[in-house]
């Protein structure tokens, strides 16, 4: 079984003091939901679990721990962002431990609750089924009717370049070819377009939430949090609100993993990831690059050559 | 004084509500999503989630403000104010754990020591249409901190659901304006009978042994402890809890300058943010996640109680519901009580 292989590993690794803590998933408190746990002893290891609600990218934490020997529980789009963030020389003191778990896909909290009538006080996995329990109800659902849409489209489950790998290896073969955010996206006019993005920009409420849960936005100081100089104003004016989700969007350009954390953490369920994920896209037609598989290569936004490969830049 | 309102009678009510006053209630945005909102139509309101994402505070006190607007015309410079409340309003479906937040702000804006004349202004123009809470969540924690599931307090009108109709009881001097309204009607004793066993029914439901009495006490003596080291590693340092919670109530004013005119605006602003504590001179007091969730912590559970002689959590639930990495306030309070006992 996964979850105990990964405790294994975990007291080994701390005995061995090979890392100075292990940064994994613990039980939430809530059903449907894991939570990130921090174990420094080999004897806490046993509070690390592995199921389908392990849905956050834990390379957010590498940021705040880039003192210590981290060791990190990985899926696969986490392991693409570790790599992501070091082409960015973010671990040049200590380098990351990456116990990789091929991911079996996690499931949309959400899509689950709107499903079921009634409050949702239990629920757990049997083989492919999700079980939940409330006040009078036990209802079976098909797992994979309720994955999150980053998770259906997902071509690298099996996490690129961990130092150990927990479990074998997925067949990648994503259940979805084209992510249906960006090919609805897509088929809209341009006006239809803007009024999708209006829309949904509309209910942010300025938390950040999409900032802080996603490993790639680390900048000592945020664009929206400048005084000197002002780049937008801090109340809810559609343009402000606007200027700030398009400048998320697309500093994430050639960076974004593609986990979805940002979605997943928005309190106002504004979708977000059929930008960053048409901006894959691009990047990948245009520059031939997918983030965080090989640790060579450059980031293309962030490379400077006086002959550019790219025919279309010319 | 206690009356009936049948539900097919609600939305000629709420139509007559509209005709008279302002009248916010809980909208959906999206499947799930909701805020209040100033409703034009009876049909926009969507009373099935118990609490929308954002809390009633702000009906009273809005995320963004306009405080002021500035204009120069010629050599001459023109500011209007912006605190007057034009119509009356009526808050419809707010629940009592929302209200009792509104209590809460009511000591800071309110309090002897200033008048938030913004703040007054709507509160002196509002009616509080509170509805009980028939089924809360398992995240309701009310009874721990003061409330229930069924609490009148601050309410002017109060509604209890009983399947086919409301009862609604008038509880102050704004809700018995409501005495002769023709939507109204006598309450039976059956129906009172009936209110009273779901009152009984909801208020076990809620949690009410979290252990907060002494928790200031206890926070006393842990400004210092390595309980804080510990307890905000998960915490990604978004807003969420802080801005959705009831309670909470930071600003920030800012000028937004145009060429020749612009306005005052005060919005939300965060203890969790890096921003909110930053000095003019570059140094900040709560430079890591462990000094701020300490001061989230310490604001709620220790500074307001011993400012206004309560504390500054109603147990609604929402930071726990919406956090992204399921921080618990719960399990924290909890946590506390170890922490300080031993």
């Amino acid at each position: 079984m996964i979850q105990q292989k990964i405790r294994e590993k975990a007291k080994e690794l701390l005995s061995k003091k090979e890392v100075d803590l292990i940064i994994g998933f613990g039980e939430g408190t809530l059903p449907l939901r894991a939570t990130p746990i921090f174990i420094r002893t080999p004897e806490e290891a046993d509070r690390l679990i592995w199921n389908s609600f392990c849905e956050s990218n834990l390379a957010i934490y590498l940021h705040k721990f880039s003192q210590f020997k981290v060791g990190l529980i990985v899926k696969g789009c986490d392991a693409r962002s570790v790599i992501a963030l070091s082409l960015e020389k973010r671990f040049r003191t200590n380098p990351v431990f990456r116990i990789g778990v091929p991911c079996q896909r996690m499931v949309d909290r959400r899509k689950v609750k709107k499903a079921v009538r009634g409050e949702i006080l239990e629920a757990y996995e049997e083989g492919d089924q999700i079980i939940v329990k409330g006040d009078g109800f036990q209802i079976s659902l098909n797992r994979d009717d309720f994955l999150y849409h980053s998770c259906q489209v997902c071509t690298h489950r099996n996490p690129t370049h961990a130092d150990l790998l927990v479990g074998d290896p997925f067949e990648e073969s994503p259940l979805l070819e084209i992510p249906p955010e960006v090919r609805e996206f897509e088929e809209m006019s341009s006006e239809e377009r803007w009024r999708f993005f209006e829309k949904e920009t509309s209910r942010c409420i300025r938390c950040y939430a999409c900032r802080e849960a996603c490993p790639m936005c680390y900048c000592r100081e945020c664009f929206v949090d400048s005084s000197r100089p002002k780049w937008l104003e801090k109340s809810l004016s559609p343009s402000d609100l606007q200027f700030y989700h398009i400048v998320r969007a697309y500093h994430q350009t050639g960076r974004c993993s593609g986990c979805g954390a940002c979605e997943r953490a928005c309190p106002m369920e504004i979708r977000l990831t059929y930008l960053t994920r048409k901006l894959n896209q691009d990047v990948k037609e245009l520059f031939g690059f997918e983030t965080g598989i090989d640790p060579d290569a450059p980031p293309p936004l962030s490379t400077y050559e006086t002959e550019d490969r790219q025919e279309f830049i010319k | 004084m206690k009356l009936k309102l049948d539900k097919n009678e609600l939305k000629p009510f709420l139509q007559s509500l509209i005709e008279d006053y302002d009248v916010y209630a809980p909208v959906e945005l999206k499947e799930g999503v909701s805020i209040y909102k100033k409703i034009d139509q009876p049909e926009e309101i969507n009373l099935n989630l118990l609490n929308p994402q954002k809390p009633v505070k702000e009906v009273f006190f809005p995320q963004s403000e306009v405080m002021l607007r500035y204009e120069r015309a010629g050599k001459r410079s023109q500011v209007a104010l912006m605190e007057e409340v034009v119509r009356e309003r009526v808050i419809f479906g707010a629940r009592p754990c929302d209200i009792q937040a509104i209590s809460v702000i009511d000591e800071v804006f309110l309090g002897k020591d200033y008048t938030d004349v913004y703040f007054l202004h709507k509160r002196k123009a509002s009616t509080i249409i509170g509805i009980a809470c028939n089924h809360p969540l398992s995240t309701c924690f009310c009874s721990s901190t003061g409330g229930d599931p069924f609490s009148r307090k601050g309410s002017d009108l109060f509604f209890i659901d009983l399947g086919e109709a409301y009862i609604a009881e008038l509880l102050t001097e704004k809700g018995m304006a409501f005495r002769e309204n023709r939507f109204f009607k006598e309450a039976s004793s059956e129906d009172l009978t009936l209110a009273q066993q779901i009152e009984e029914k909801a208020s076990k439901k809620t949690d009410a042994s979290l252990p907060i009495d002494g928790i200031e006490k206890r926070l006393d003596q842990m400004m210092e402890s390595p309980f804080w080291d510990r307890i905000h590693e998960k915490c990604i340092g978004c807003g969420i809890c802080t801005l959705l919670c009831p309670t909470c109530h930071c600003f920030d004013i800012m000028d937004e300058d145009l060429a020749g005119k612009g306005q005052r605006v005060r919005n939300w602003d965060s203890c969790l943010s890096t921003l909110y504590s930053q000095e003019t001179s570059g140094h900040n007091p709560r430079p890591t996640g462990r000094e701020r969730t300490r001061q989230r912590l310490m604001h709620k559970f220790n500074y307001f109680l011993k400012n206004f002689g309560r504390i500054a959590c109603v147990g609604c639930g929402r930071c726990i519901l919406y956090c992204p990495v399921n921080f618990d306030i719960r399990q924290v309070i909890k946590e506390i009580q170890k922490a300080g006992d031993s």
